[in-house]
């Protein structure tokens, strides 16, 4: 039985059942341990506490199916998050959705840079983008001149954002921030799954070498994944200003450990090629659950959290290396035992079309 | 032996090299230091431009080897971090600070063979590996710390400690007195002397440098040639987490107060020096002299900045540029005459066509 349903899933699928499994595993475990776990308020706060690393993490994993990585987009946050915080204190009648686009061209601009160099400038990604990690944010320190964003210049709509609710269940809200992560998730998947640009990503990071001789434009595919991973930061950026309020040059310092480390939790490969939008959010879910319940969890002090989140990191790649292996030899093994059954027709219509 | 080339040849070689542009950059930096920042050519001045970030360049040495060898160690910061704090806060729990350096010392060995355990044995990317090291390390350092500093008065390091940071050698045993610079020297850049020498010597000279370029170049051919890839990968993130830890004491000592953000985000600049000294991140290439280099290159650029006052934000963008740029104008100046020499040929190639030529058509 448990073959049959192996067959049917891909060794990705199970991977993402099982990150899926172990959130279930950690909130039950923590149900048990605090009073007043399984409320509607836990399902607020973790799902207004996700969406931000989620929605830069999916743009960081088109990047990351590549084999190549963006280091800069913590820098990137802050620089929108910054801006799109002085336009709307000085204008604050500007419309939401212009707001949206600026944040977004701005993220596209810096993701461009880094597109550029990296892909027509064949700078290997990590140095470029520790380099432009420095620059963006010299930029914006340089910019805003120690001026902080306060909540109390902006327009009511983006005081509000946090708290947008479009729908009720009893005590828990399907939050507008909530929303949007979805939707991004929806898309990016869909994307990485249906469309021919998406599924030439996972051939270039599988193998880039390859992926050049039989002619895929790489060069191009790479630069338009750091535009649409530009693209995502300053989204995030966005959500970032209007979930805050308050922005200083130190905001979002740090989120690109965070948005890696999702990547890598959900269960997409750091060296490309494997890994899903829909693992990835997973994997903030399960690093916002745990953040949040080990904060509340008594006798485990803040600072522990870091320490967690770093073994936690460790485990989920570590168990990727053994499980994956075992489950990939599975698959290709009831693959090979169907196409066996299949018999001698399938061989010939398979030698038909070589 | 005729073929061999003669000494002023081989000295244009080297001139042409990767160390020969950064010499070049780096005289070029120390003349306009030398024009634009006042105070730069201070013998003083010259001391703590080192003297600042002198923990750094100790790092920096270990990185060019974990580098070369083909992998990273982005944890380099949170266990300089961790061993200070660990020094700190058993200082305050009343243990000597001498058994608290050894202890340090220690945990960078366990953290360097935690490391190399997951990175050597298990075959897990390095990049991974360290970078749940440094979320976790400095999780565990804020731990430890919490909030707190420890150094400020009730807990105040001993004398010597804060000395040996704090204070030129020359000063605390009366050793080098009339040596100009030296006689301003602290510990640590002693140390570095030391380090720096050994690590130019273990990559250059030694089995064990070569072994880091040939596992670092192809890590497969490396292993059918017999050399215990696995072995050596974990030697390596070992030394490198040890040196980090060692960097850490020294900080201590030489901040005087240490607190859990101690070092934090210094990765970042330790690999770029290494980065900028020519080593490949891919591994397989690079040079202790390069690197050397690269060093007082980055030193000299944030000295003369910050003399003209310019922040320490905007010295790490410019660096940043640097590294960049160092990487971007080889593979243009490379494209561009890939790009002239496919034009020549065409060129070449039209003008035979168009050339009366009835031999060429008759072969």
């Amino acid at each position: 039985m448990s073959d049959t349903l192996l067959r049917r899933l891909r060794p990705s699928q199970v991977r993402e059942l099982i990150t899926l499994l172990i959130i279930v595993a950690i909130i039950l475990f923590f149900s048990t341990q605090i009073d007043n776990y399984l409320t509607g308020r836990t399902f607020n706060r973790i799902t207004t506490e996700f969406p931000i690393v989620a929605v830069v993490a999916v743009g960081q994993l088109l990047v990351v199916l590549t084999r190549n990585l963006d280091l800069s987009v913590g820098s990137q946050v802050a620089l929108v998050a910054w801006s799109t915080g002085f336009i709307a204190t000085e204008v604050p009648g500007i419309n939401p959705i212009v707001l949206l686009l600026i944040a977004m061209f701005m993220g596209v601009v810096m993701g461009g840079i880094n597109g550029l160099i990296v892909s027509f400038g064949r700078v290997p990604a990590i140095i470029t983008t520790l380099a432009t990690l420095a620059i963006y944010r010299s930029v914006l320190i340089t910019v805003a001149n120690a001026q902080t964003i306060e909540t109390r210049g902006l327009p009511d709509w983006i005081v509000t954002f946090p708290g947008t609710t479009l729908l009720e269940f009893g005590r828990a809200d399907i939050r507008l921030i909530f929303l949007i992560a979805l939707i991004v998730v929806a898309v990016v998947q869909l994307l990485l799954t249906f469309l021919p640009y998406g599924r030439r990503l996972y051939a270039i990071g599988s193998n880039p070498d390859a992926a050049g001789m039989v002619g895929l434009p790489k060069q191009r595919d790479v630069f338009l994944a750091y535009l649409g991973c530009g693209a995502l930061a300053g989204l995030g950026g966005l959500m970032q200003m209007a979930k805050f309020g308050t922005i200083t040059v130190d905001s979002a310092r740090g989120l690109e450990l965070a948005v890696i480390a999702a990547v890598v939790v959900g269960g997409a490969n750091i060296f490309g090629g494997s890994g899903s939008a829909i693992g990835v959010m997973l994997g903030a879910i399960l690093i916002a659950v745990l953040d949040l319940s080990l904060a509340r969890w008594i006798g485990i002090s803040d600072f522990a959290r870091d320490f967690l989140l770093g073994l936690l990191i460790l485990l989920a790649v570590a168990g990727d290396i053994v499980v994956n292996k075992r489950l990939q030899k599975i698959w290709l093994r009831a693959r090979q035992r169907d196409e066996a059954r299949a018999g001698p027709p399938a061989a010939a219509a398979g030698g038909g079309d070589g | 032996m005729d073929s061999a080339p003669t000494m002023s040849e081989r000295i244009v070689q080297r001139l042409k090299s990767w160390e020969g542009l950064l010499l070049l950059i780096l005289i070029v930096v120390i003349f306009s230091n030398a024009l634009f920042a006042t105070g730069y050519t201070g013998p003083q001045n010259q001391i703590n431009l080192w003297w600042i970030s002198i923990e750094k360049a100790i790092v920096v040495l270990a990185m060019a080897f974990v580098i070369i060898n083909g992998e990273i160690d982005l944890s380099v910061a949170s266990v300089m971090g961790l061993s200070a704090v660990v020094v700190a806060i058993l200082w305050e729990q009343g243990v000597g600070i001498e058994i608290g350096i050894l202890v340090a010392l220690l945990v960078g060995l366990g953290i360097g063979l935690f490391n190399g355990f997951w990175v050597a044995v298990v075959g897990m990317p390095s990049l991974v590996v360290t970078l749940a090291g440094l979320i976790g390390i400095r999780g565990l350092a804020f731990m430890l710390i919490e909030g707190r500093s420890i150094g400020n008065q009730a807990t105040a390091f001993p004398t010597w400690f804060e000395d040996m940071g704090q204070q030129p050698v020359s000063e605390l045993i009366g050793v080098f007195d009339n040596i100009p610079l030296v006689d301003r020297m602290p510990f640590a850049i002693f140390v570095y002397i030391g380090l720096l020498i050994l690590a130019g010597v273990v990559l250059g000279r030694s089995g064990f440098g070569r072994r880091t370029y040939v596992i670092g170049s192809n890590k497969d051919v490396a292993q059918y040639s017999g050399v215990d890839v696995r072995r050596h990968k974990f030697a390596i993130m070992t030394i490198s987490a040890v040196t980090a830890a060692l960097a850490g004491v020294l900080l201590a000592s030489h901040l005087g107060a240490v607190r859990g953000s101690t070092a934090f985000g210094w990765e970042l600049d330790i690999i770029t020096i290494v980065l900028l000294g020519g080593v490949s991140i891919f591994g397989g290439s690079g040079t202790m002299l390069g690197v050397f280099l690269s060093t007082l290159l980055v030193l000299n650029i944030r000295n003369g900045l910050g003399l003209n006052n310019v922040p320490g934000h905007t010295q790490t963008g410019v660096v940043g540029l640097l590294l960049i740029l160092s990487v971007l104008l080889p593979n243009m100046i490379e494209s561009y005459q890939g790009w002239a020499r496919r034009r020549s040929l065409a060129r070449a190639a039209r003008a035979a066509r168009a050339g009366p030529d009835p031999a060429g058509g008759a072969d």
